[in-house]
């Protein structure tokens, strides 16, 4: 218990050394988001010195070992660095899909050779790295999948196309499922990576309701891909993509707990005034905002209780389908609510005041959340099969 | 501190899951409901409790307890939850333990070693309307002699006719009170009721009951602090239990889901009534991980805990009541019938989500926390 005593400390300090001023706002629209890589540009030097000072220490990634750029933290001390980064309200350094989806699972299935390789430069901020799972066809029931990679001794050539994949136009490479065997479903699909520079990769943005376009339809084009670019094993992609996608939902499901905002209707008695007993002077949204809270620090517990099983191999192999599920819909809610507290100034969708309607496309990429990464009732199929064992399901 | 039992407390739930399921499983209940029983819970089984140290569980080990805390406690009172057992344990064992140990005193001095050894059954009387509001109660006590004079009528005090002694809270002339008034006191009338549940409730009356000045618990006008002990130690134990009895009827269900045939199919096969048992087992978790929570911070002296202990009853609220509503629907025809014991777990939910403040309240309570 010490030793973690000591370990606090000597984070504390390190924070405080550290982290600018500028890195302990909230993080208040895209702009803030370290996203790295070839060609990202820093919104100020804070940002860059922050990155910098973080990837200096393997903080970036604090429990992956050391040799792929972590800080070898165990998952106390990890507990321990998020609690005092959260305490002083410090922003993420970087994010990246990298570290959330691809690194976890490169540690899990990565030859030696390719953990060096890869997750070095994920761990630096380098490589930005984008999803290439769905397709048009291929939504929910991914595993029909058709992009299809042929054979060529040492290299395949990829055909076909992918949508919605998040930030391709932005992306250095891609990790991409394709099949690779016409003949069998679950293990005719083989986890590829390759560098979305390649000849023959076009993407073409897609606008999406909240105004932004994130995301892309990507299309392949007799894209050439060593023999070398695999993770896992050839045809048994399927394996990977399941493990990557848990650590997916994990990342979506988090959302639901909602960073700093620790309670929203304090947040918003200001702006509605309170009546003689100090109350939230709307009796009705006060009720909901309250059971919101009640929500909220409900399921902040849950994430502790996850997070502290599932490091030490407690958890249920699909509780991280639970978490999305909850988690997702539990953020939906609280938009909904801070659209109803902003009352007409959040209905503005492009004036400054309100940062070009921040809070309007917040509200509107929310209701992305229960479907991206798989939908509610995708992960409502999967608790009923998996962890209530229910018939046929 | 891992949000998960460790191995002592994985321990503790071996061997209380199985015994408290052997000894007092729902058909203990039946059988005391169907006989009528006044006492409304089984003193032998008290005494089998007694011999595995369960009352004594929080009582500090100076006083003749085992000096554990809310978490361990919590594992206790979810097995009681989900096989609905009807004991004295969360009044005795954790509510009243929590006030006596926080006040000490002679009064702590008298009572912990009897509810460790088992001798001694107490009641909590705080409430005193239909609604749980300890911040208006009227219950007066004023100078008398050397002691002190109650006055006051208390409402759904639970065990209150056979308690050994029961909690007052008062008023008093600079703020609360809390007495311990003894069986025999004169004045006091007791007036038990049968609840939905079988419990037995009782109504209180306190005629000018004449105490001496050593029955108060703790210190006069200073029975805040011990109050608010004893409303968080029963309101997170109250939030265990209803996870207990959430679990037990969510369990009943999805078996269920698995036996039934309709239509040519198990009824578990059924999209429609599978995302709402999924929808119902996430509920479920998220309540225990928050009960839980509440149980940490508590045992660590925290200050969060006060609203985490709110944040568990509301939660636990919620999910155990969506957990029996949808254990009734899904079992159909039979769910209604008296035979099937998930109504006995619905009627158990609703006494316990009355108790030490419902939902709503603790809802309440938490805007408050949080400034609105
Ligand atoms: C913001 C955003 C970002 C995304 N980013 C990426 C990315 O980077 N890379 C990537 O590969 N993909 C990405 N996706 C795609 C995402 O994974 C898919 O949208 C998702 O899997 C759902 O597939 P679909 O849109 O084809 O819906 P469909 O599968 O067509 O589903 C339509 C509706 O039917 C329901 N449904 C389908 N099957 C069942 C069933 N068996 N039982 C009950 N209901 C069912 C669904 O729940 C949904 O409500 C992203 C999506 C969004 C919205
Ligand atoms: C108080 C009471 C009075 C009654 N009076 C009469 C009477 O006078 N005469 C008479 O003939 N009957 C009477 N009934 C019987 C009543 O009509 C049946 O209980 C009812 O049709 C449901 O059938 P079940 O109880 O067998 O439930 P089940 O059919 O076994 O259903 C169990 C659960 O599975 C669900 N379920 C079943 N099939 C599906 C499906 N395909 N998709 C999704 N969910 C499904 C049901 O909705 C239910 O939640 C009475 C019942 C009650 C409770």
């Amino acid at each position: 218990m010490s030793e973690l005593d000591a370990f606090r400390t000597e984070v504390r300090e390190w924070l405080e050394a550290n982290c600018p001023a500028e890195m302990r706002e909230p993080i208040r629209d895209e702009d803030d988001v370290c996203w790295g890589g070839r060609n990202f540009k820093f919104k100020n030097a804070a940002q860059k010195q922050w990155l910098d000072a973080c990837v200096s220490k393997g903080y970036t990634v604090p429990d992956w070992p050391k040799p792929y750029g972590g800080a070898g933290l165990t998952p106390e001390q990890t507990k321990v660095f998020k609690q005092e980064m959260k305490r002083i309200h410090a922003r993420s350094p970087l994010d990246s899909f990298g570290i959330w989806m691809l690194g976890p699972a490169l540690l899990q299935f990565g030859t030696e050779e390719q953990k060096v390789e890869y997750l070095n430069p994920i761990a630096r901020g380098e490589i930005r790295w984008c999803q290439g799972y769905s397709e048009p066809g291929s939504g929910s029931d991914l595993v029909s999948l058709q992009t299809f990679g042929e054979d060529k001794g040492d290299h395949w050539v990829v055909n076909g196309s992918k949508i919605w994949t998040s930030y391709a136009d932005k992306a250095d490479w891609i990790f991409c499922l394709v099949r690779t065997d016409k003949a069998n479903k679950y293990q005719g699909i083989t986890f590829m990576l390759f560098d979305m520079a390649s000849k023959g990769v076009t993407t073409k943005p897609i606008l999406l309701i909240s105004g932004n376009s994130p995301f892309c339809e990507t299309f392949f084009d007799d894209v050439e891909v060593p023999k070398t670019q695999f993770i896992g094993e050839i045809n048994r992609g399927w394996d990977v993509a399941k493990y990557l996608l848990g650590h997916e939902r994990e990342m979506i499901s988090g959302g639901g707990a909602g960073g700093d905002m620790v309670s929203i209707g304090g947040a918003f008695a200001k702006a509605f005034g309170k009546n003689a007993a100090g109350e939230l002077d709307d009796p009705i949204l006060r009720a909901e905002m309250a059971a919101f809270d009640v929500d909220v620090f409900a399921y902040r517990a849950m994430g502790e209780r996850f997070m502290d099983m599932w490091k030490t191999g407690r958890a249920h192999p699909a509780s991280s389908n639970m978490m999305k599920y909850v988690g997702t819909e539990l953020n939906k809610r609280r938009h909904e609510l801070v659209m109803s507290g902003g009352g007409s100034e959040a209905l503005e969708w492009d004036s400054a005041e309100t940062k070009g309607g921040a809070r309007a496309r917040g509200w509107l990429r929310t209701k992305a959340n229960s479907i991206e990464g798989g939908t509610s009732e995708v992960m409502l199929n999967v608790i009923a099969k998996r962890i209530l064992d229910l018939p046929g399901a | 501190m891992p949000l998960y039992h460790n191995e002592d407390q994985a321990m503790l739930k071996d061997s209380v899951a199985p015994f408290v399921a052997e000894q007092a499983p729902v058909s203990h209940l039946r059988k005391l409901r169907d006989t009528a029983d006044a006492t409304g819970f089984s003193r032998d089984l008290w005494a089998q409790f007694t011999d595995m140290g369960l009352p004594g569980m929080l009582v500090p080990e100076a006083h003749g307890g085992l000096g554990m805390g809310h978490m361990e406690a919590g594992i206790v009172l979810e097995e009681i939850g989900r096989n609905l057992t009807p004991s004295p344990f969360l009044s005795t064992g954790v509510g009243a333990v929590a006030a006596l140990a926080k006040a000490g005193g002679t009064q702590a001095e008298r009572w912990l070693p009897a509810i460790a050894s088992g001798e001694a059954i107490i009641a909590l009387a705080i409430d005193e309307g239909a609604k749980h509001r300890p911040d208006r109660i009227a219950t007066s006590a004023t100078r008398s002699g050397n002691g002190f004079r109650l006055d006051g009528k208390k409402s759904f005090v639970l065990h209150g006719h056979v308690a050994d002694m029961s909690i007052v809270a008062a008023k008093t002339d600079g703020g609360i009170t809390l007495f311990a008034v003894p069986k025999d006191a004169k004045g006091v009338t007791v007036d038990p009721r049968r609840l939905v549940d079988s419990s037995l409730a009782s109504h209180v009356t306190l005629d000018g009951v004449e105490l001496d000045a050593d029955a108060v618990i703790g210190e006069v006008d200073a029975g805040g602090d011990i109050l608010d002990a004893l409303l968080a130690a029963t309101r997170t134990g109250a939030a265990a239990e209803m996870v207990g009895v959430g679990q037990g009827a969510m369990d009943m269900t999805v078996t269920y889901l698995k036996e039934r045939k309709q239509f040519g199919k198990l009824i578990g096969e059924f999209q429609g009534l599978q995302h709402r048992a999924a929808h119902l087992y996430g509920e479920m978790e998220v309540a225990r991980a928050t009960v839980m929570k509440a149980q940490e911070l508590l045992d660590q002296g925290s200050e969060g805990a006060r609203l985490m202990v709110s944040v568990a009853k509301a939660k636990a609220g919620r999910a155990a009541n969506l957990a029996v509503r949808e254990g009734v629907q899904m079992h159909g025809g039979i769910g209604m019938t008296d035979e099937y014991d998930i109504g006995l777990y619905m009627k158990r939910d609703r006494a316990l989500a009355e108790y030490m403040g419902d939902v709503h309240y603790h809802i309440d309570q938490v805007a408050r926390m949080n400034g609105y």
